[in-house]
């Protein structure tokens, strides 16, 4: 809650729904010239979206307590180093549940014009909550490597860009077909590709849910390493 | 003070560095149930790390901490539940009201419904933060927000308070209401409270831990200091005489200088009589022995110097 006790909070949640909006309805007439009902060119700009958005939730989110010394306070208390890390993830993870909630008006809007169908905008909307986790989790570790929160988020939006643009270096002719696959894989927008086209592709969830694990446990090890300082 | 003399802060051979700068080297304690503990010494001592170390917050390089038999680094939680920790510069999160800085920490601890509504009237009544309660923290002068940090600190009714420069910041009043909650708290709880201003230990503490450059220098009741009465002598003689007058009225000399560039000696004497009387004494003896007094100087209680002569090394 505290989040929403300064303006940022609330721009950068009404930001991520008008943004999305915006680029569906307005830029590059994905949705008037196709003249169908269906969400998948207002999906398809999530990973970009979400390289953007999801820096700028989660950059305060260890940064601004070790600028202040309220990480102090809240390492003293009787919590260990993995709620606390858990406990900041599933909060800004909530907070991105809100602000995607927010953007449903895009599909009540384009449901009034036409008959959507609501099975892939789910599954849509899953995957798109599954990527956001991912997203943050990264964005929170590099938040907790840094005092700075504007650093934190130029780092985090620099980081999930390579993860959701790996997949051009892939298809250069230059690179090895090993390494090509490797870098498919890794790529975030990749394992959104099917879920952004309705379908709940458990292997892209095994994904996104591997990514948050690992960055949880990343961000446990440099906070816990701050004790040794 | 509490009678009961079990041993809560269990400390030994605790080392800590900072790169190339030794914060603790060797740092032996025991802290009885019921004690008010002043860790006392000039900036970069090691009292904060000491602290640190005790809440949780950072690891020793070398030994152990134990409050209550639990170790402060592996059993952190544990110790966290028991502990009040007030730390130096107290950051409250600023954009909470006090009555949310409050709930926070009391939720934090595990209290929930009517016994955190219970433990937070308990500390607002004891820190008298009626007037900000509903109050933004950013919004609350020094004072106050000192005062939220030290409520914050006794929402879980600890057994152990640590409160690191609890008057820092304050202005006299405010120092004054805050020695006065101290030594209340204290009736009840064991705390350890570090400071660089010899006042404030004088005022709280039962115990005074001298910590210089890392290492513990000294360590003794309050009641030995304020036993020890020191006096600044300045004798035209030399340094046997001066001795000898010292031994006549049962004085001890803590260290003498001789001065020959003026025939004169120079030395700081010890008593266990008011300052006043010593200064009597000693002139009166002077006297009879037909030595010329250049200087009598009362230097008040051995803290005092001890800690003067500490900060001036």
């Amino acid at each position: 809650m505290a989040y929403f006790e300064s303006p940022v909070g609330y721009v950068i949640v009404a930001l991520f729904p008008a943004l999305a909006a915006a680029l569906f309805f307005l830029v590059g007439d994905l949705f008037f010239s196709y003249n169908e009902a269906n969400l998948r060119h207002f999906f398809a700009n999530m990973p970009i979206l979400i390289a953007v958005i999801a820096p700028a939730i989660a950059m305060r989110t260890w940064a601004e307590e070790l600028r202040s010394g309220t990480f102090e306070r809240l390492s003293t208390l009787p919590f260990s180093v993995t709620e606390l890390v858990v406990g900041k993830f599933l909060g800004v993870w909530a907070i991105f549940a809100f602000a995607t909630s927010c953007s449903l008006l895009v599909p009540i809007t384009v449901d009034s014009l036409g008959d959507l169908d609501w099975g892939p905008v789910i599954a849509a909307y899953i995957g798109t909550l599954f990527m956001a986790g991912a997203a943050l989790a990264i964005c929170c570790y590099l938040s907790s490597i840094t005092t700075n929160q504007i650093v934190a988020w130029m780092i985090g939006a620099c980081v999930l860009l390579a993860l959701n643009l790996v997949h051009l270096i892939a298809s250069a002719a230059f690179v090895p077909q090993a390494i090509a696959e490797f870098m498919l894989q890794v790529d975030m927008s990749q394992h959104f590709k099917s879920m952004a086209r309705g379908v709940i592709d458990m292997q892209a969830i095994g994904y996104y849910v591997a990514v948050i694990v690992l960055a949880l446990l990343a961000n446990n090890i440099s906070l816990s390493y701050r004790r040794f300082l | 003070m509490n009678a009961d003399h079990n041993v809560v802060v269990q400390v030994d051979g605790l080392h800590k560095s900072y790169g190339d700068v030794h914060a603790l080297r060797g740092l032996d304690l025991q802290v009885k149930s019921g004690e008010i503990l002043g860790f006392l010494g000039p900036n970069g001592a090691g009292k904060t790390t000491a602290i640190k170390i005790f809440s949780g917050f950072i690891a020793a390089d070398k030994g152990s901490a134990k409050i209550c038999s639990y170790d402060c680094y592996s059993e952190s939680v544990e110790v966290q539940k028991i502990l009040g920790y007030l730390p130096e510069n107290n950051p409250i999160y600023p954009e909470m009201r006090v009555v949310d800085a409050l709930k926070f920490v009391g939720a934090a601890h595990y209290l929930r419904g009517s016994a955190l509504n219970d433990s937070i009237d308990r500390v607002v009544e004891k820190t008298q933060l009626h007037e900000v309660f509903y109050r933004q923290v950013a919004t609350c002068s020094k004072g106050f927000r000192q005062r939220v940090g030290l409520a914050q600190a006794l929402l879980n009714d600890p057994q152990v308070l640590l409160l690191d420069e609890p008057t820092s910041g304050l202005d006299p009043l405010q120092v004054y209401e805050m020695r006065k909650l101290i030594t209340e708290l204290g009736e009840q709880k064991t705390v350890i409270i570090t400071s660089h201003v010899l006042s404030e230990v004088e005022a709280v503490a039962s115990r005074v831990v001298m910590l210089n450059n890392g290492s513990k220098v000294i360590d003794k009741q309050m009641s030995d200091f304020e036993d020890e009465q020191l006096v600044a002598v300045q004798l035209v003689c030399n340094k046997q005489k001066l001795v000898s007058l010292c031994q006549k009225v049962s004085a001890s000399v803590e260290h003498v200088e001789e001065l020959p560039d003026i025939n004169q000696c120079h030395a700081v004497v010890s008593s266990t009589v008011s300052s006043q009387q010593l200064v009597s004494q000693l002139a009166k003896a002077a006297c009879e022995s037909q030595i010329e007094v250049a200087m009598l100087n009362p230097q008040g209680n051995s803290l005092e110097h001890q800690f003067r002569s500490i900060c001036n090394q």
